[in-house]
């Protein structure tokens, strides 16, 4: 059996009123939830810069001071900033695009939406707060017994559940849409963001029971201590399908929109479906991989959760010959011939287009250095090395970043009506973030690998620092300055295109990509329940009988009172 | 369901890769003997510093034999205790360490000797220095506003039979 494809959805319903009539209240949204990751975003940048430069030597921080107190407080603020908050903002506020888009269908409880995101702002502020006042200094990963102000941690929660309520208003969404069109297939869009969404309530369980069951309760003084070990592994139960959520909604657009910005269509968009599905189900068993140097975990247990990690490089790698392909239909419908002649014929002039290929080859990179940290033995020479700055500064900073960068320069003028501002300077953005990524990660990666320079550190003022390090770290410092530019232009161009940008001729449309392919989907490629059952019976198998005897264990270990190590 | 035969191959190249990396993997662990922290108990950290209570209310590095030493570190806010180890080269070494206070890292500079360090817990790493050196002891997990300043040194000194005689 299989599901029908949709011909044209509801277009008879939605008569005289225009697109931006009927999906006011998600154009707002979609707004302020991009406009608040971008500005993140700016900040979160902005230290990542001086982080480059102090390790080049080049230590500004005094001239920041009183507003950043030190680099660990100003690296907190960036890993919070551009890994939790500028994602976490931007995916809800692309989605809220993307699913009521995809399902031609404007959200069905807005009341739902709004408190999702009334709850991520009030979250915002409360997170922020404690960051700013330097009550928080203990990285985004916030590792006990390092105690941060109670109100880190409630923000924290407050923006992830306001998350997960933003994800029912789209469940909601489905279920209104799926009662009109019975025994049609989702939209592949629509189905990607939701599977993404639904991954991501079962992965934020992890981090949601580490700070309301411990890390909360203990800064309120209610505990009176925390068990390391244990909010280490709950920690990384959020952590590792975390990657999954900054990366899934970049594989949606790959998937379901690049192909027509290239000209061409989607190359297997059941093999597509299929991907999610396996991200749903493989995304959190793998935890474990981020723990290989902990002790009082199992050898057998760390080696189980590496064999997973292989099966989640699976999709990866099925997700790597669909979107060539893909690109490939665009590149020979627009007039390329012979084995490479349809590269040269994709729209390279188109900003977001190439922002978003960029994203793809970095993350190739990305990939390849990933596989290298998931092997239980090669993760020994890397761990907590600058290797792995070298490595996510190419997944979540490239891939995810670089994409979302990419999707900006068609949403931002979709929402505010403008034509982008300075396509070319939004090019040059793509073209200066990936030859500063190359030298950037590079140099961070054989710093981690040849030296063994500890990540997390203030390497300018470390009394280990050696001279050969040098060359090592003036690559990453020109790349450092490259990323510089391009991050300028980045901002540049929004801003400028919101305040300045001329008003669009026609109004702009989510690119959406057809399907080569028209063979029927499959029935199990568009039903829930098994997917669903199947990851939860994973999450149990891989995390239970751990879990079980580490809280069986737990040491509640006090600190002093006040024990404040920043 | 419908899938091309070009991706079909790719299919297969995708899981045959996997599959080597994989068996690569298991047999580099069992044949190099690669070895990660396990499980060695708990530890009281509050109890940690009391004389007789553990060994590491003392820490320092004890010969076992000759060429055989195990050394008892203690991870606390800067530093490591002992913070200079010497042993002459060609020595077998095992490390018991565990944290006085937050979560701390330890990794010897150019060896394979690389683990978390946790209040509470146990890592225990063993390792063989061949050649003489000085060894940086580096602590890589944030542990506060000194973090960068915590590292320790290992001193392989040369014995009779490692220096060239001139
Ligand atoms: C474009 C300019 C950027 C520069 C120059 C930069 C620089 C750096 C540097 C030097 C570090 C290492 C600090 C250390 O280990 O001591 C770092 C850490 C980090 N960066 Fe970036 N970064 C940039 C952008 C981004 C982006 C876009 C993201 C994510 C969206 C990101 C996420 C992170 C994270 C998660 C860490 C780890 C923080 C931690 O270890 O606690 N960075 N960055
Ligand atoms: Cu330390």
């Amino acid at each position: 059996m299989s599901v029908q494809s949709i011909s044209q959805p509801i277009a008879a319903t939605s008569g005289a009123k225009t697109a931006a009539e009927r999906f006011s209240l998600e154009n707002r949204l979609s707004a302020w939830q991009i406009g608040i990751a971008m500005s993140a975003l700016s900040l979160g940048i902005f230290l990542g810069i001086m982080q480059g430069l102090e390790h080049a030597g080049i230590d500004l921080y005094s001239y920041i001071r009183p507003a950043f107190q030190s680099y660990y407080q100003g690296l907190t603020i960036h890993g919070v900033l551009n890994a939790l908050v500028w994602t976490t903002f931007f995916i809800t506020g692309f989605f809220t695009t993307a699913i009521t888009r995809s399902l031609d269908l404007p959200i069905s409880k807005p009341w739902l939406a709004k408190l999702g995101f009334g709850m991520m702002v009030v979250g915002l502020l409360m997170t922020a707060y404690p960051l700013f006042a330097n009550l928080a200094t203990v990285l985004y990963t916030f590792y006990p017994p390092l105690q941060a102000h109670w109100s880190f941690y409630l923000g924290l929660t407050l923006i992830v559940v306001g998350s997960w309520v933003a994800g029912y208003a789209f469940y909601f969404t489905y279920g209104a849409w799926r009662k009109e069109n019975k025994g049609v297939k989702t939209p592949f869009i629509a189905l990607a963001a939701l599977i993404t969404m639904v991954m991501w309530q079962i992965a934020t369980l992890g981090v949601a029971v580490e700070i309301l069951a411990m890390l909360l309760p203990w800064s309120l003084g209610l505990l009176p201590g925390t068990d390391a070990l244990l909010g280490r592994t709950l920690f990384w139960y959020t952590g590792h399908p975390l990657v999954y959520f900054w990366l899934l909604p970049a594989y949606l657009s790959w998937y379901g929109m690049v192909p027509k910005q290239a000209g061409g269509k989607l190359f297997s968009e059941n093999l597509a479906r299929l991907v999610f599905w396996l991200f749903l189900i493989l995304s959190t068993p793998v935890g474990f991989h981020h723990q290989y140097t902990d002790p009082g975990i199992p050898q057998g247990w760390k080696m189980l959760h590496g064999l997973f990690t292989y099966g989640v490089a699976f999709p990866s790698l099925l997700t790597a010959f669909t979107i060539a392909a893909s690109l490939e239909t665009g590149g020979r419908a627009r007039g390329g011939k012979g084995w490479f002649g349809w590269i040269r014929k994709l729209p390279w002039n188109n900003p977001s287009f190439t922002a978003q290929n960029f994203a793809m080859i970095l993350f190739a990179f990305g990939g390849i250095s990933g596989v290298t940290n998931a092997s239980y033995s090669m993760n020994l020479a890397v761990h907590n090395t600058t290797w792995m700055p070298g490595h996510f500064h190419l997944t979540v900073g490239s891939a995810t970043t670089l994409t979302f960068m990419g999707i900006a320069y068609w949403l931002v003028p979709m929402l505010s009506g403008r034509q982008l501002f300075s396509p070319k300077a939004a090019l040059a953005q793509a073209w200066t973030w990936l030859f500063g990524m190359i030298f950037f990660s590079n140099g961070m990666h054989m710093l981690g690998l040849h030296f063994g320079a500890p990540r997390r550190t203030m390497l300018g003022a470390a009394p280990y620092r050696d001279a050969a390090w040098n060359p090592l770290l003036m690559e990453s410092l020109l790349g450092v300055t490259i990323l510089t530019i391009s991050a300028t232009l980045f901002f540049y161009v929004i801003i400028m295109t919101v305040l300045a940008g001329k008003k669009a001729k026609e109004p702009v449309e989510m690119p959406i990509a057809e399907s080569l392919d028209d063979s029927p989907t499959p029935a199990w490629l568009d039903r829930w329940r098994g997917w669903v059952y199947g990851a939860v019976a994973l999450v149990i198998l891989a995390y239970g009988p751990m879990l079980y005897v580490l809280v069986n264990e737990m040491q509640l270990i006090p600190l002093p009172p006040g024990f404040r190590v920043w | 369901m419908h899938v091309d035969k070009y991706e079909q191959v790719w299919i297969r190249i995708s899981i045959f890769v996997l599959v080597v990396f994989t068996l690569a993997v298991l047999t580099a662990t069992v044949s190099a003997g690669i070895q990660v922290p396990g499980v060695e108990g708990r530890v009281d950290p509050n109890l940690i510093t009391t004389p007789g209570a553990s060994p590491w209310a003392a820490p320092s590095v004890r010969e076992l034999a000759p060429g055989k030493y195990e050394a008892y570190v203690l991870a606390q806010i800067w530093r490591f205790d002992p913070g200079e180890i010497r042993i002459p080269a060609g020595s077998e070494i095992t490390f018991y360490v565990t944290s006085k206070d937050v979560q701390h890292g330890l990794k010897i500079m150019d060896t394979n000797i690389n683990m978390m360090i946790l209040p509470g817990q146990v890592s225990k790493l063993k390792t063989t220095f061949n050649n003489p050196g000085t060894y940086d002891v580096v602590c890589h997990e944030y542990c506060g506003i000194g973090h960068h300043t915590m590292y320790g040194q290992i001193i392989v000194e040369a014995t009779a039979d490692t220096t060239t005689t001139e």
